[in-house]
């Protein structure tokens, strides 16, 4: 952790060994926890019980998770940072380990920072209590949680007898967890729910004080009455960020770590009168995602890398018949199959210059949980108003972190999912030369008798064929023209920091909570830096250059490589834009989030 | 209100519909192209039905036939090579007011699109689709199609195709379709016939229409044209009228039965081979779509939604 917060005490570490009576409480901030298992221990629902605990009690969360892509087993790990005041990322180093095994004792104990404590499962776990660097809590935890189940369960639900253990030290609000276990596990039969809560109960009461001499409380925050909270994954707000846009019928391909959306999405539609529909191949998803947009209802489909790589061809008939459509692509480590669950931002030039021939596109890319749902909100209503193909690109991060955000006033934010079939007056134009499009699906009476054709072949205003030059020249420049309005409407973003300075530290997507985390503590450390990041990549807002000439370094942190001539793939397209050499990169490969200190290092060297 | 809710009931009778309204740009295709024959039945059938204008969809691959949708009237896309079957069934899944036909060629149909054809058999997907099949690739100026016979010599097979042809009709039963017939486009009765008898099918419709390339193909379909000394056989469907002779004729609700007249040799037989009663996804989604909204006590888009967050404090 860059700045201290209450929870770690350097002086005191102790040895299981030490009885203690009872747990002496003490107030923090914030608490980094990592649980550290197999994926099939459940730890990423015990994980985000607790995010949605500290969702509804007023308390910032923010989680991380990586998944192994095996399809049982294997090392996964799930951290929730809980915290009072704001919390923007999930923390370099955790305060308090939860090791299930020996393997996630060893891979995961140098996360733990100085003077934090190992909770290690002493059936499975032998830590080197040699080490004076942690202080060390060992607890039978899989011979407790048998005994509690009555020996029938095995050892499941060791994930619930630790959520238990951890309400206790960190003092947190058990009726609310307890309504929380009945939400998730009520469901299905009685005796799943039973099981949980008895196995919870049994964490709970463990003598926790004999090994441990701390219990921990959050500070109560200052907006402990501001406004009411909801928690949940980038992926599931990227969905219902589609549906108050007005987006009812979708198609997609399964696939890593895309595929939960297009679920989510496959049994909310119908709940709208909407459909998703699940296709034979990418092929046939983008396909038949444009057959709904043609039809009159804007429809989204998504993939990642891979699948977005198939897509192509028909996206860009999409920019050349002017139809609207919302493409996701949830990033994830490439080329090819790549790292399939872990996170890059490598697509960035796929998103913008994939395509073939002369086809502009527009590419937004949310950078926190609550982002996706609002990015979603404006990729459908600036595919309906530029009658375009729009990207979303979010990655393998963003999809599985959990957050909670103000619940946004649905209210005031749902778009109209009707299609415009009002009968059209004599001559019509598809695509007019002075105006941007605004197709007449199917099913629309045209008053004159002309019925329009949509095309991607180069046309008229009627959008029939046309092989002239000086058409091909004005169309080219219409479909271009239209994202030049676009970048003159954008907002310009809010640099977080100062207005200017020695370094900028330009982002996009997910490393919005590190680069900020870390800008805030170099300022908090004297160092003249600020933050600029961008939902808008293509096209850039106007006027990011009077921005950029208030600082002498501009430094873009991007996770993906440096590419032929050193240079990450925001950085070039910038350096391309703006023609200025002060414009550098910070970029990563290793398929993690960039961590605080990673960022301060680059930016600082 | 569902997002379906807003499409309004038919507009009132227009004007009869005749080969005046529907047609459009002149036909590119080469004189003498059986593509013309087809184009011609098809607006013969619209007249004969009188659909609403408005309500008529063409769409189409890649391909001399896929141009199909530039010369009728209607409403139309021209989209990209071997995709028409997904596009087509995004309209026709969340339209259910129009009528969608595909019109293309054999190698958007059978090559690059296969996968489409096979899976839009499978969901069966509720439009009509008319293959134009004419063994070869024309727009590209003569090379080999999945249809070529073997032996056939194109620019890709310069000594003589010795790919196995794909059967169109055991394809189509294999993969699940619902209305599978074939046609011939010189015999224009028999297309209007066989494109009504699709149209009235509710699922995935599909004809085959030997159609001639006159250019890079000429002849392929003389066996099957009595004007060419050829013999137009047509499927002798049963009546179920109890007659011994009943006994002999074809049962288009039987697979089996069909998949071996599929088998005879070329140029084989035309009419329907198969036709079943299998509910459409559109009819199954609708079903389950209609069931949620029911269940949730048909509540308005920002009730859901608003619920659903509830859910997530």
């Amino acid at each position: 952790m860059i700045t201290s917060n209450g929870l770690v005490d350097p002086a005191s570490p102790s040895s299981p060994a030490a009885p203690r009576a009872d747990l002496r409480p003490k107030n923090i901030r914030d608490a980094v926890i990592r649980l550290a298992g197999n994926s099939q221990d459940g730890i990423q629902s015990a994980g985000a019980l607790l995010a949605r605990l500290a969702g509804r009690s007023a308390q910032e969360v923010m989680t991380y998770m990586t998944i192994p892509s095996t399809i049982s087993g294997g090392p996964s790990i799930f951290q929730v940072r809980m915290g009072t005041g704001e919390v923007v990322s999930a923390g370099d180093e955790a305060d308090f380990l939860v090791a299930f095994y020996q393997h996630s004792y060893e891979d995961h104990i140098d996360f733990l920072k100085q003077g934090g404590v190992l909770l290690y499962d002493s059936d499975n776990v032998q830590p080197n209590l040699d080490d004076r660097r942690f202080v060390y809590v060992g607890i039978p935890i899989t011979g407790l949680t048998v005994e509690a189940l009555g020996g029938t369960a095995k050892d499941k639900g060791k994930n619930v007898f630790i959520l238990g253990l951890l309400a206790k030290i960190f003092d947190l609000d058990v009726a609310k967890l307890e309504r929380l276990l009945k939400e998730k596990f009520g469901g299905k039969n009685e005796s799943i729910l039973n099981t949980a809560l008895m196995a919870f109960h049994a964490g709970y009461a463990y003598p926790v004080g004999n090994v441990l001499a701390t219990r921990y409380k959050f500070e109560i925050g200052a907006d402990a009455t501001g406004p009411v909270q909801v928690t949940m994954d980038g992926n599931q707000a990227l969905a219902y960020g589609l549906i108050a846009g007005g987006v009812r019928y979708g198609a997609a391909y399964p696939i890593t770590p895309w595929s939960t959306i297009m679920e989510t999405l496959r049994a909310e539609f119908p709940k709208y009168g909407g459909l998703f529909v699940q296709c034979e191949d990418e092929l046939s998803a983008v396909s038949m995602a444009l057959g709904f947009s043609y039809a009159g209802h804007l429809a989204i489909t998504g993939s990642a890398g891979p699948g977005i790589s198939l897509k192509t061809e028909a996206i860009g008939w999409a920019t050349m018949a002017e139809i609207p459509l919302i493409i996701v692509n949830v990033q994830r480590g490439g080329p090819s199959t790549g790292l399939p669950t872990n996170v890059e931002q490598s697509d960035l030039y796929q998103a913008i210059f994939g395509g073939h021939g002369d086809s502009p596109r527009v590419v937004l890319a949310p950078s926190t949980v609550e982002d996706c749902f609002y990015t979603a909100i404006e990729a459908a209503s600036i595919a309906r108003k530029f009658s375009t193909p729009v990207f979303i690109l979010s990655d393998a991060s963003l999809s599985t972190r959990i957050q909670a955000f103000d619940e946004p006033d649905l209210k005031s934010l749902m778009a109209d999912p009707k299609p415009d079939l009002t009968p059209r007056p004599a001559g019509f134009k598809p695509y007019p030369l002075d105006a941007i499009t605004r197709h007449a699906p199917p099913g629309t009476r045209m008053l004159d008798g002309q019925y329009p054709i949509v095309t991607g072949l180069e046309h008229d205003e009627m959008g029939h064929p046309t092989g002239s030059p000086a058409l091909h020249v004005e169309m080219t420049a219409r479909r271009r023209h239209k994202l030049q309005q676009l970048a003159a409407e954008i907002p310009l973003p809010e640099v977080f920091g100062g207005e200017d300075g020695e370094a900028l530290v330009v982002g996009w997507g997910s490393t919005y909570g590190p680069i900020h985390e870390a800008v805030k503590s170099a300022r908090q450390r004297g160092e003249s830096i600020s933050a600029l990041h961008l939902r808008h990549l293509n096209p850039l807002p106007n006027g990011l250059e009077r921005i950029f000439s208030r600082f002498k370094r501009i430094i873009v942190a991007e996770m993906n490589d440096q590419g032929l001539y050193g240079y990450g793939q925001l950085a070039t397209v910038l350096r391309a834009r703006y023609c200025d050499p002060k414009i550098r990169s910070l970029t990563k490969t290793d398929g993690l989030t960039f961590r605080v200190r990673e960022i301060i290092q680059g930016v600082l060297k | 209100m569902s997002a379906t809710d807003s499409i309004p009931a038919p507009a009132p009778a227009a004007d009869k519909l005749t080969k005046k309204e529907l047609t459009a740009d002149h036909p590119t295709w080469c004189p003498g192209c059986g593509d013309f024959a087809v184009l011609a039945a098809f607006y013969k059938m619209i007249e004969r039905r009188q659909l609403p204008h408005e309500n008529i969809v063409t769409l189409a691959g890649i391909g001399c036939s896929s141009r199909f949708p530039y010369f009728v009237n209607t409403h139309g896309g021209h989209f990209i090579h071997g995709r028409a079957v997904p596009l087509a069934s995004g309209v026709s899944l969340s339209r259910p007011d129009l009528h969608v036909f595909i019109f293309g060629g054999d190698g958007d149909a059978f090559s690059i699109g296969g996968n489409h054809l096979e899976h839009g058999a499978r969901k069966n997907i509720n439009l009509t689709y008319v293959i134009m099949d004419n063994f070869v690739y024309g727009l590209t100026k003569k090379q080999t199609s999945p249809t070529s016979p073997l032996g056939f010599k194109s620019k890709t097979d310069p000594t003589g195709a010795i790919d196995q042809p794909v059967n169109p009709i055991k394809k189509l039963l294999a993969a699940g379709a619902t209305f599978i017939a074939r046609t011939h486009s010189t015999q224009i009765n028999h297309m209007i016939q066989m494109m009504e008898r699709a149209l009235n099918h509710d699922g995935f419709s599909v004809i085959e229409c030997l159609s001639e390339c006159v250019e890079f193909f000429p002849g392929a379909f003389d066996a099957g044209n009595p004007r060419k000394g050829g013999e137009f056989k047509p499927i002798d469907e049963k009546k179920w009228d109890n007659t011994p002779e009943d006994e002999q004729r074809h049962d288009i609700t039987d697979e089996i039965a069909a998949y071996k007249l599929a088998d005879l040799p070329f140029p084989g037989l035309f009419g329907v081979f198969y036709e079943s009663d299998r509910p459409s996804k559109n009819v199954l989604e609708k079903k389950w779509v209609d069931a949620t909204r029911a269940k949730l006590g048909d509540p308005t888009d920002l009730e859901v939604l608003q619920k659903t967050f509830d859910r997530m404090k």
